[in-house]
C-alpha cells in the first residue's frame, strides 16, 4: 500500500519496520553509541534501532535530542529513517543533521503498523510504501 | 513554504554543504509550524554553547561545519568564564573541551560573548525580528523590547544566525501575540526585582506557556527582567505583557475581557521568603545589567563577605564597569563573566544558595542539587556579610 505524507528530512531509504507505540526521548532515551533504546519501561526498552525504519507518534524531552540523532549517524547506528504522525522540532533537525530521511502525516495511525513489515520511506516526496495490508486504512494512490 | 530565488540555490547546494544544511533546517521548521515564507533577522543568540550540555558529538557537528554567520550572533552562558575557570575549580579536561566548543563557534562568525543578556550588547529595536535562545532572553527581547522571537533551540539558532532569516510563524507574527489569560497582582508591597522573581515564580506555574496580562504593578527594566525570567523558568513564559508598561501593551491596547483571571495576593509572595541558613549567596541570574552592578558595588563598599558571594554578568557589561567591578572584588566577592550559578559546576559543593531571582530561586535545587533561598539584593549581600 502506498501512502502519501509529508517529507520532513531529505532522502530515501527502504528496511525493516520498528513501531514504538509511546513517544521517544533521544537525549536521555536511546544509547548514542549503539541505538539501543534505554528508557526505562519504554515498550521498545532494549530494542536496537540501528538500521530500520522507526515509527513512533512525536519526540518528546530536550532538545540536545537533535544532536544525538546527529551521533547516531555518525556512530553508524542511526535509524534508515524516521516515521512520524506529527513532526516536531527536535526530530526534523536531528533527522538533517544526521542526514536521516523522515516524513509525517502519512494517514495510517502509528497503532496500526507493524514492526517487521519491510516500508520504504521518500523524505523528498513524502512518499510511503507498506508492504503489508492496513486494516481500515486506504491506500491513497 | 515560498522561497526566494537565493534561498532556491542556497537550498539546492550553490552556496556549499553547510549552508544547504542550515537552510533545510530553517524550511523543515517553516513546514512543521506552517509558515509561508522566511523573514530577514537582526541578530541570533546560540545556546548549544556548554559542553556539559551538546557533548562530544554536538562539538564534533559544529566543527564539521564551514560557514559565517549573516547576521551578529552571540552564545548562551557556557559552563564556566573563559579566563579564570582555573579559580573557580574547573577541570583542565572540561575547560580545554569547552574552549574548543567556544573556538568551533567562533569560526562560524559567532561572537565570543556568552551570555543570556545579549540586549545589552546588541542593537535591539521595537518590532526587530531576532532568533534567540536562551527563555529569559527571549522573554525580555519579546516583552521589555518588543522585538519578535520564538524560543529557538541551538541548531535552529546558528541556522537563522548563518542564513540571516528565519520561518515566518509563533511569536513573529502580530496576531499570535496577545494575552491569553490576565493576572491581577497586588502590587502595593512591591519593592525590588527580587519580589518580581517571587511574583514571577508563581505566576509562571499557572501561565504555563500562555501569554499572561499582568495588572497591577509598574515595573522598571531590571524588574520586567526579574519578572520574565522567573516566569520562563516555572512555566514556559516566552512573551508577557504589564499594563501601561511593556511596548505591545501600549501600542495594540489590548482589551483582556473574557480572559481567565488570577489574581496574586502580597502574602502569597512574602510566603517565599524564608529564613533558612545558607552556605553561598549567588547574584546575576539573568546576568547583571550596569545598573545592578552599581548598586552591589555601592552596598558592598567598605565591607567584607564573610561567605562566598559570586555575581555573574557579561564580559562586555563587565569591562564597562570596571570600578564596580574592583569594588565587589575588594570586598572578596568574586564576579565571573560567561557562565552563572545555573549552568556552571560552580555552585554543586554547597547545600543552600541565596539567591535574588525568581529564575535561580526555580533551578538552584535541581541544577545545584542545593537548597535555594531568595531575598532582597541588601539581604543577600547582608547574609554574605554576617
Amino acid at each position: 500500500m502506498i501512502f502519501r505524507g509529508r517529507g520532513i528530512a531529505k532522502g530515501v531509504a527502504f528496511g525493516e519496520l520498528l513501531v514504538s507505540p509511546e513517544p521517544i526521548s533521544f537525549l536521555s532515551g536511546v544509547n548514542p553509541e549503539t541505538g539501543e533504546i534505554v528508557e526505562k519501561g519504554h515498550p521498545l526498552e532494549g530494542q536496537d534501532l540501528s538500521g530500520r525504519v522507526i515509527a513512533f507518534d512525536y519526540g518528546k524531552g530536550s532538545t540536545v535530542g537533535s544532536y544525538v540523532l546527529y551521533a547516531l549517524s555518525k556512530n553508524g547506528h542511526a535509524p534508515l529513517a524516521i516515521v512520524n504522525t506529527e513532526a516536531e522540532p527536535i526530530i526534523a533537525v536531528g533527522a538533517i543533521m544526521g542526514g536521516i530521511p523522515m516524513i509525517d502525516r502519512t494517514g495510517v495511525p502509528i497503532t496500526q503498523m507493524k514492526s517487521g513489515t519491510q516500508v520504504t520511506v521518500n523524505g523528498d516526496t513524502g512518499e510511503f510504501t507498506y508492504e503489508g495490508s492496513i486494516p481500515g486504512v486506504t491506500s491513497k494512490e | 513554504m515560498e522561497l526566494d530565488r537565493e534561498d532556491e540555490l542556497v537550498l539546492n547546494g550553490e552556496f556549499g554543504e553547510t549552508r544547504r544544511m542550515m537552510m533545510e533546517i530553517l524550511v523543515t521548521l517553516g513546514k512543521v509550524f506552517d509558515a509561508e515564507r522566511m523573514v530577514p533577522i537582526r541578530s541570533a543568540q546560540v545556546s548549544g554553547a556548554s559542553y556539559k550540555t551538546i557533548g562530544e558529538y554536538g562539538l564534533q557537528w559544529i566543527r564539521g561545519l564551514d560557514a559565517r554567520a549573516a547576521v551578529p550572533a552571540i552564545l548562551n552562558p557556557v559552563g564556566m568564564d573563559r579566563d579564570r575557570w582555573r579559580e573557580m575549580g574547573i577541570s583542565p579536561e572540561f575547560a580545554k573541551k569547552q574552549v574548543e566548543v567556544i573556538s568551533a563557534y567562533e569560526r562560524l562568525g559567532i561572537r565570543l560573548d556568552c551570555t543570556c543578556t545579549p540586549y545589552y550588547l546588541t542593537i535591539t529595536q521595537y518590532g526587530d525580528h531576532i532568533s534567540w535562545s536562551e527563555s529569559s532572553a527571549v522573554a525580555y527581547s519579546n516583552s521589555v523590547i518588543g522585538a519578535r522571537t520564538n524560543r529557538e533551540g541551538g541548531p535552529s539558532a546558528l541556522a537563522a544566525a548563518i542564513i540571516g532569516k528565519t520561518p515566518y510563524y509563533g511569536l513573529h507574527i502580530v496576531a499570535n501575540r496577545k494575552p491569553g489569560l490576565v493576572i491581577d497582582v497586588d502590587g502595593a508591597g512591591a519593592h525590588d526585582a527580587s519580589w518580581y522573581g517571587a511574583l514571577g515564580y508563581i505566576a509562571g506555574k499557572e501561565a504555563g506557556n500562555r501569554i499572561p496580562y499582568f495588572r497591577g504593578i509598574r515595573p522598571d527594566r531590571d524588574q520586567l527582567k526579574a519578572l520574565g525570567a522567573a516566569m520562563a523558568a516555572s512555566g514556559a513564559v516566552a512573551l508577557f505583557h504589564v499594563e501601561g508598561i511593556t511596548p505591545d501593551s501600549r501600542v495594540f491596547s489590548y482589551d483582556p475581557k473574557g480572559l481567565e483571571t488570577i489574581p496574586v495576593e502580597q502574602k502569597e509572595i512574602s510566603d517565599l521568603y524564608k529564613d533558612i541558613p545558607v552556605d553561598a549567596v549567588a547574584i546575576g541570574c539573568p546576568h547583571c545589567s550596569p545598573d545592578e552592578l552599581g548598586a552591589i558595588a555601592h552596598l558592598l563598599e567598605g565591607k567584607h563577605v564573610k561567605k562566598p558571594l559570586y555575581v555573574f554578568t557579561s564580559k562586555a557589561v563587565a569591562g564597562n564597569s570596571r570600578s564596580f567591578v574592583e569594588i565587589i572584588e575588594r570586598s572578596g566577592a568574586r564576579v565571573y563573566a560567561d557562565t552563572c550559578m545555573v549552568v556552571s559546576p560552580c555552585m554543586d559543593s554547597y547545600l543552600a544558595v541565596m539567591v535574588n531571582s525568581g529564575k535561580a530561586f526555580t533551578y538552584v535545587p535541581n541544577m545545584c542539587g542545593a537548597a535555594s533561598r531568595i531575598g532582597t539584593l541588601e539581604e543577600c549581600i547582608n547574609v554574605a556579610c554576617s
